[in-house]
């Protein structure tokens, strides 16, 4: 039987009642004991497999939220630490990982996408759709304007030279692999990620 | 890895040598705590400070920063010279009895067919093997042909005399010695040493031969293939590996399968080469199935638009004629070549040399992108920040879109560790703000670009129209799903061919390996390697069953590890040739009389008896691994010092050849390059314990626990300088200058270099002018934009500065 902090407290308050203790006039003592500890918060929390996201050791994290999941129910992470299954950590974490939550909650997370017209000294906040539309309109202006279909030698080569693409090497397998679809059926070859460096 | 971090745990001897473990991956440096503990490992660290590795280590060399090759040609010449190898596998599984083509020769620092105009070894057709009439490699069992591979390879490391070794790097002889005869002890069977190296190695001129020289001397020593063995990358980002694997690099395409190029006008010029035919009697040649992955993946990626009428989509693909690699996009910007830009999850501002450069080419950008989950230097690279990115926002046209992405933990999908293991993640929350995941992002912008392309038309649209996106939800594609396609599916009924009315697989059905992979259109996966993923038994990547059978780490059902869930590359050779395991005590995969097995999955086709005698080495033609790499290098069969770009000393061995002479300098950059005589110290780079790259400084414990930018330098030097603790200092380079404060270690000593000390400083990379920590200067501003002359990893591991005593930067220094 799981046995939360509170319940073993209740327990513990009726142990204590039947007691000596309890013959001695200190009946409530531990009702009051009780009541005056906060609820252990991940008692309440959800907890969910990931990976540390930093090192490739890529420890196994186990990451609480709260929140019911239900409809307008935002999660918030609370709490993550090493996962004891993992063969590869077992369950420890180091400086970085340990402090991982900072990250998730760190105030330079960026919320919205954001625009900075030539040669001013600020971003400001646009919609995804204004920021979407624009992305796709100057790749496709550059595309139209710069693509190689053929070198000087007549060979087909259908590439694109004068925009580039650096990927992130924290991204998942599967957003790796759309990133590679998309990118490589421009002709882009300026395609990299920190692999390289 | 070729093998895996709780394997660490079976070796005998560490060598941690270009990496610090304890510090850059102090998780997976538990297994080494663990090896000592309980095999009665011992550990040798060497590296130019006295790292943490170093501090728990049983033996601790210096050396100076761009001399591995120095070192380890040295631990070569011990090894053969005093018969410290092992024999039997060095004679069955490497190439050492191959006999090479009469016309190659090593002379002066210059391999046979250099061309000195073209800074290219032009005619590599010396670096091969003779052939004999049926195209067979000949060979000299008896390995008395003066040009056995094992012959050339002795007569080439004579020179790293452990005299030699001393005067170019600066480890003292007697240390060099110790750490021979500790490693000569794994040349027995029953012993085994591992290597674990990280960027200490790439980030040079002599980068990929750094870690070919590691190869060389676990197979002189039979440690390929063992349990405790192995060659150990120890890899930086949490998905590195997964992105490496899919190829987001310029000249390839997932599963290391490569780009075609202008000299492969036809399909039939681009399979010509790579027919891979066996250069000796019965080998597997595994890559004689390229064609079969290459198809497959075309199929994944243009569906029915690739057929065999217009060759699987060839022209879809871009052909390239020169690397687009990091470096060569800066200097294309810096040139003014290029107008767009994405980052995705790449500050690339910090992450490439020579900052300046950088951010010449940023500012010459007519747009980019950046998608991030945090603030970056690169976003922000045209906002003033004081003298630490002293520029006029008016002057800068660049116009910038910022796009924020979602974070670890509030996705799911699948990521590859440094062991090669793939594992699932699951998600715990939304992103902050209007945050959107990665796959969100890309597919919204292929859909919108998809539609212009379809509706207007432009420059050769197909590929772009004809991309297979046909996810249930295409703009928010759910990552089993994609990982269904990268594992690969049947497209039509597969018949078996040893019985025609069977069926090996219905169309639709998921492939359960990729030997089911066809050249004909009939089978479709994204990428071969990761074949096995995803089955008609579910998503391997889940799996969570943390037994381990044998005790030797394996988890053969802890996720999926690829290739074929294999968890240690090359197994087969931890046999004998008979197929028996070389020793009781190192026992992994061995024949039973009717197969191979083991607790692994064997590297080797299962049934195939060991008196067919073929090699272990299955991905190559010969069958065996290489002494000798033919022409698979760029600047050599076989690995030689050259110094650094920055060369801190005339090249000892051929100074008129004094560095690696076929690296690529931009002509931008032909005076980039310091000299010792204006910059006298060696300087090297380095991460610390409390930070990720140039992440955490936005992570407020990580901030406080390593608040600022700091020098890390040698008492000697310091005296010399009159700096004290804690004084600020300018750091200079060809390239530019920093200011930092100093930190006067014992952790780092002058050593003696071609009979003179050198003194060293070490800088962490972390800082910049984004952040919770203290504001500072990039350290890039001073490292050399110039790379590895195989792959192009930048070099900054080892460049020359000055330093002396300055004053406190002009700005308030709280960010």
């Amino acid at each position: 039987m799981a046995v939360t902090r509170r319940q073993f407290m209740t327990v513990s308050a009726a142990g204590l009642a039947a007691s000596s203790v309890g013959a001695l006039g200190f009946v409530g003592a531990g009702d009051a004991l009780a009541a005056g500890v906060r609820p252990f918060k991940l008692e309440r929390a959800t907890e969910t497999r990931n990976a540390c996201p930093y090192c490739a050791v890529a420890c196994g994290v186990l990451v609480y939220s709260l929140g019911d999941k239900s409809k307008n129910a935002k999660s918030s992470i609370i709490h993550v630490e090493g996962d004891p299954d993992h063969p590869v950590n077992r369950g420890t974490l180091c400086a970085r990982g340990a402090a991982s939550l900072g990250y998730i909650h760190s105030a330079n997370r960026l919320k919205y996408p954001m625009h900075r017209k030539p040669g001013t000294d600020k971003f400001e906040r646009v919609s995804w759709d204004f920021a979407m539309e624009r992305i796709a309109k100057l790749m496709k202006e550059d595309r139209d304007k710069n693509f190689i279909a053929k070198n000087r030698d007549g060979v087909t080569v259908n590439r694109w030279l004068s925009t580039g693409f650096f990927g992130g090497s924290s991204l998942s397998n599967e957003a790796g692999y759309l990133t590679y679809k998309f990118v490589r059926s421009t002709g882009i070859l300026g395609f990299e990620d920190q692999a390289r460096i | 890895m070729t093998n895996s971090w709780n394997d660490i745990k079976n070796t005998d001897l560490v060598l941690i040598m270009g990496g610090n473990a304890a510090e850059a991956h102090p998780c997976g440096f538990k297994w080494v705590t663990e090896a000592k503990a309980n095999n009665g490992a011992k550990l040798i660290v060497v590296d130019p400070r006295f790292t943490r590795s170093a501090a728990v280590a049983d033996v601790y060399a210096p050396i100076r920063p761009g001399t591995d090759i120095a070192f380890l040609a040295g631990v070569m010449r011990y090894l053969l010279s005093n018969n410290k190898i092992h024999q039997e596998y060095v004679k069955a599984f490497t190439n050492a009895a191959f006999i090479v083509k009469e016309g190659f020769a090593f002379n002066d620092g210059l391999f046979a067919g250099f061309d000195a105009d073209r800074k290219a070894y032009a005619d590599r057709s010396t670096w091969d093997y003779e052939l004999d009439e049926q195209g067979m490699a000949k060979v000299d069992e008896t390995l008395q042909n003066p040009r056995c591979a094992i012959n050339l390879l002795k007569a080439h490391v004579e020179r790293y005399t452990p005299e030699m070794v001393e005067r170019i790097t600066g480890t003292p002889k007697a240390k060099f010695l110790q750490i021979c005869e500790m490693i000569a002890t794994t040349s027995v069977p029953d012993r085994t040493m591992t290597s674990m190296y990280a960027l200490g190695w790439t980030q040079h001129t002599t980068g990929a031969q750094n870690i070919r020289s590691m190869a060389m001397i676990q197979l002189l020593l039979g440690n390929m293939g063992m349990p405790g063995g192995g060659v150990n990358a120890l890899r930086g980002h949490s998905n590195v590996q997964g992105i490496t694997d899919l190829a987001l690099l310029s000249t390839s395409t997932p599963g290391y399968l490569v780009l075609p190029n202008d000299r492969e006008a036809t399909y039939a010029d681009y399979m010509k080469p790579r027919a891979f035919k066996p250069l000796r009697p019965g080998q597997t040649s595994y890559w004689q199935n390229y064609e079969k992955f290459f198809v497959s993946q075309q199929k994944a990626l243009f569906g029915t638009a690739a057929t065999k009428d217009n060759d699987w989509a060839y022209d879809y693909l871009p052909k390239f004629d020169t690397s687009y690699d990091v470096l060569k996009m800066v200097d294309m910007m810096a040139a003014g070549q290029m107008n767009g830009l994405f980052c995705q999850g790449l500050n690339i501002m910090l992450a490439s040399p020579d900052k300046t450069k950088v951010m010449t080419g940023l500012a010459k950008l007519k747009w980019m992108v950046v998608i991030d989950p945090l603030e970056t230097e690169t976003a922000r690279f045209w906002e003033n920040h004081g003298e630490f990115n002293n520029v006029d926002p008016k002057s800068i046209q660049t116009e910038i879109i910022q796009l924020p992405a979602s974070a670890y933990a509030e996705e799911e999908g699948s990521a590859t560790n440094s062991s090669r293991v793939i594992m699932w993640h699951w998600k715990a929350a939304d992103g902050p703000g209007e945050s959107r995941s990665d796959i969100e992002i890309v597919s919204d912008l292929h859909l919108r670009l998809k539609a212009l392309y379809a509706k207007d038309g432009g420059a050769f649209p197909d590929p772009i129209v004809k991309l297979t996106w046909n996810y249930t939800r295409p703009r928010h594609p759910d990552p089993a799903e994609v990982l269904k396609e990268m594992n690969g599916y049947a497209l039509e009924d597969l018949p078996d061919p040893a019985d025609p009315g069977k069926v090996l697989l219905r169309a639709g059905q998921l492939l359960p390996s990729f030997a089911l992979m066809r050249a004909d259109g009939k089978t479709s996966g994204g990428i071969w390697i990761y074949t096995g993923v995803y089955t008609e038994a579910g998503n391997m990547s889940m799996r969570r069953d943390a037994s381990d059978p044998t005790g030797l780490g394996i988890y053969p059902k802890w996720g999926f590890s690829w290739p074929a869930n294999r968890r240690v590359l090359y197994n087969r050779a931890s046999a004998d040739p008979s197929g028996k395991p070389w020793s009781e005590r190192k026992k992994y995969v061995w024949w039973n009389g009717s197969r191979w097995t083991g607790g692994d999955v064997p590297d080797y086709a299962p049934t195939v008896a060991p008196d067919k005698a073929v090699g272990p080495f299955i991905m190559n033609q010969e069958g065996t691994a290489r002494l000798f790499a033919r022409a698979a290098m760029p600047d050599g069969p076989f690995p030689e010092h050259y110094e650094p770009m920055d060369a801190y000393i005339a090249n000892p061995l051929h100074p008129k050849v004094s560095t690696n002479p076929v690296v690529r300098v931009f002509a931008a950059d032909a005076k980039s390059f310091g000299t010792p005589d204006k910059f006298p110290i060696v300087a090297t780079s380095y991460r610390l314990a409390e930070h990720f790259h140039y992440w955490t400084k936005n992570v407020h414990d990580n901030a406080v626990l390593q608040p600022e930018l700091f020098v890390e330098m040698g008492e000697r030097l310091a005296k010399a300088k009159d700096i004290q603790n804690g004084d600020w200092v300018e750091i200079s380079s060809q390239r530019g200058a920093i200011k930092a404060k100093a930190c006067v270690t014992k952790r780092i000593r002058p050593i003696m270099v071609d009979g003179k000390p050198c003194d060293v400083l070490g800088l962490p990379i972390h800082y910049g002018f984004i952040g919770f920590a203290r504001k500072a200067h990039p350290m890039n501003v001073l490292t050399p934009s110039v790379g590895d002359a195989s792959v192009n990893t930048p070099e900054y591991k080892a460049f020359l500065v000055d330093v002396k005593k300055t004053t406190p930067p002009a700005q308030p220094a709280v960010a």
